[in-house]
């Protein structure tokens, strides 16, 4: 009861206009030692109707390597140094506490103050001080949100990522950008045809992806800044699976000229087009290594789709996969140490990573429709699409399988998730 | 059970549809969307008499519509995985090779399906290999690649199905005369 009750003043929080809720994140485990911390609700004009505290508390609390104590319950409620009392937050067992502020400056700016105490140690971890527009407050949340991830974990946060995907309602497909949160949506592009497999580029400044609108698959390459786009590649058959090089320089591509899907590479401007494998089977779903010397695949050459790596510059292909009848849909974690893949069991189809060193295979999802893994930035989440009581939804599991969160849409289908580097 | 913890989110599709860069879609081509039973129930006979006088039949009736005529049939079925033709389709596949050789300027769409299971892409390149194989028992009875066009739908248009009986309607491969 407790639990609904803050959910709903959470969601009026954060509803300054009237809009309704759609993108629903449920964290549904945790990581085996989580960092209590607590957040204590920043000064603020008294005009402000959301609190920057409550942002950064949900993006460490959605995480599942933070638990957020309540901090209502505690008298004295700090927002400088001065007036902190490392006893009060020792006694709700708080390991971390941040305190802040937001102060009106002239001209309709804002003065975001915030600082990491270790209340343990009694020291300072991290302070800072932002100055935006009233517009960025959600943007410095994730920012603050991100260092102190950082500075209590050793890794880089991913809060101020974005995330890709598509979503069909209404019989119309759209290409969607949204903030890692699920806030803040943009549609790239929409259409009556399908759209599949968006791809960002590694600056994050463009998408690829497959369009149908010409009845038949063909690869766009939209910019984000612009909203300008242009056809990639509209060769007779098929025209697929785009993968930005780690330079950005060129796509890994698959063409089937009318008949075998075959892996091709392609400059981002649509020249050069170079022929990278070829089976008498289906290649597809190509994606570089993160250092750029490898491309794995799916293919089915041997029997039923496994996953193959080529050598980007000898042509040279060698299995990868070998448990199961059906692995596809490779990604490489941005580490190069893990492969992630959609795994057919018996019970149907997972995320599982394989170590590329030792070739151990584990399962990580409990969902058995998973498709499109997508790592994050940090490589320690894995998003990927899935179907959650008979609709397409978004799910994310941590690479440990520890962490799993369940993302989903109220109106219609989403899926095709891809997960972009920190958004500007 | 951990504490679970629920953020509501906001996104409007229609707020955000103001921003968007929408594709103008082009009207309805006559390939789209043509499932099996919509296409043997087709138009009815008094339209096809007089709309397609041209077409021989005993009936007066267009063959290709005639639900007593194979032809009338359009959709070719397949295993998981697989893009063999099964012998059972193989009549079916004929008599519209036949059809196509008795008609040099009819030509044809082959639109490949697979269902909703496992990877999109992997399925895009799957439908397109089932038409392939539809098209090359085609090929061998004579008919060229000038009247066939292979199209790959993979599992785009796949039904939200959970069972096998449901699965197996949609890994298919239809048969969509041009202008139909």
């Amino acid at each position: 009861m407790k639990n609904i009750r803050f959910i709903i003043t959470l969601v009026i929080l954060m509803l300054p206009r009237l809009v309704w809720g759609e993108l629903t994140i449920e964290v549904v485990g945790g990581a085996a030692q989580q960092i209590p911390i607590a957040v204590v609700p920043f000064s603020q004009p008294n005009n402000q109707a959301d609190n920057i505290a409550t942002v950064i508390g949900a993006d460490l609390r959605r995480s599942g390597f933070f638990r957020v104590l309540e901090t209502r319950g505690v008298a004295n409620q700090p927002h400088n140094l001065t007036e902190v009392k490392y006893s009060d937050w020792a006694n709700i067992q708080s390991q971390a506490l941040t305190i802040g502020s937001v102060e009106s400056l002239p001209g309709n700016r804002l003065r975001v103050s915030f600082r990491l105490l270790d209340v343990l140690k009694q020291n300072q971890l991290a302070a800072l001080e932002f100055n935006i527009s009233p517009s960025q407050q959600r943007t410095t949340a994730h920012r603050i949100a991100d260092i102190i991830y950082e500075k209590l974990t050793g890794e880089k946060g991913v809060f101020s990522t974005r995330i890709a995907y598509i979503t069909k309602a209404n019989g119309r497909y759209s290409l969607q950008v949204a903030d890692a949160d699920g806030f803040n949506p943009q549609t790239v592009v929409s259409s009556k045809e399908p759209l599949i497999s968006p791809s960002w580029s590694p600056d994050g400044t463009k998408l690829a992806y497959v369009s149908f609108e010409k009845k038949k698959p063909v690869i766009f390459i939209q910019s984000l800044v612009s909203g300008q786009r242009y056809v990639l590649a509209n060769f007779k058959g098929n025209n697929s699976a785009p993968s930005w090089s780690p330079d950005g320089n060129r796509l890994a591509i698959v063409l089937t000229y009318s008949a075998n899907s075959q892996v091709y590479t392609i400059n981002s401007d649509g020249t050069g087009l170079k022929q990278l494998t070829s089976s008498n089977g289906i290649d597809t779903e190509p994606v570089w290594s993160p250092d750029g010397s490898l491309i794995y695949f799916t293919s089915n050459r041997g029997g039923g789709p496994q996953i193959y790596k080529v050598s980007s510059a000898s042509g040279d292909v060698k299995r990868v996969t070998f448990e199961g009848s059906y692995n596809v849909t490779p990604r490489i974690s941005p580490d190069g140490k893990l492969l992630a893949f959609i795994k057919q069991g018996p019970d149907g189809f997972h995320v599982a990573v394989q170590d590329l060193n030792s070739g151990q295979v584990q399962v990580l999802s409990d969902t058995s429709q998973d498709e499109s893994p997508s790592f994050a930035p940090n490589g320690r989440m894995i998003i990927y699409a899935t179907n959650i009581g008979g609709k397409g939804s978004l799910a994310a599991v941590s690479a440990d399988g520890r962490v799993k969160q369940r993302l989903s849409d109220t109106l219609g289908d989403v899926r095709e998730p891809a997960w972009g580097s920190a958004s500007n | 059970m951990n504490k679970s913890f629920v953020i509501s989110v906001l996104l409007t599709l229609m707020l955000a549809a103001c921003s968007s860069n929408t594709v103008k879609d082009k009207p309805a081509a006559p390939v789209e969307d043509k499932s099996p039973s919509s296409q043997t129930m087709a138009a009815p006979q008094q339209e096809t008499a007089t709309t397609a006088p041209a077409v021989e039949s005993d009936m007066g009736v267009n063959p290709l519509k005639d639900p007593n005529n194979i032809l009338s049939k359009r959709s070719v079925y397949f295993d998981f995985d697989k893009d063999e033709v099964k012998s059972e389709y193989r009549p079916l596949v004929e008599a519209h090779a036949k059809y196509l050789l008795a008609h040099p300027n009819a030509k044809v769409f082959l639109q490949g399906n697979a269902d909703n299971r496992g990877s999109r892409e992997y399925n895009l390149s799957l439908g397109q290999r089932r038409s392939v194989a539809v098209k090359k028992v085609m090929n061998v009875l004579g008919v060229q690649d000038k009247q066939i066009e292979t199209v790959s739908y993979g599992k785009e248009k796949a039904k939200n199905c959970q069972d096998e009986s449901c699965y197996q309607q949609d890994r298919r491969v239809d048969i969509v005369y041009e202008n139909e």
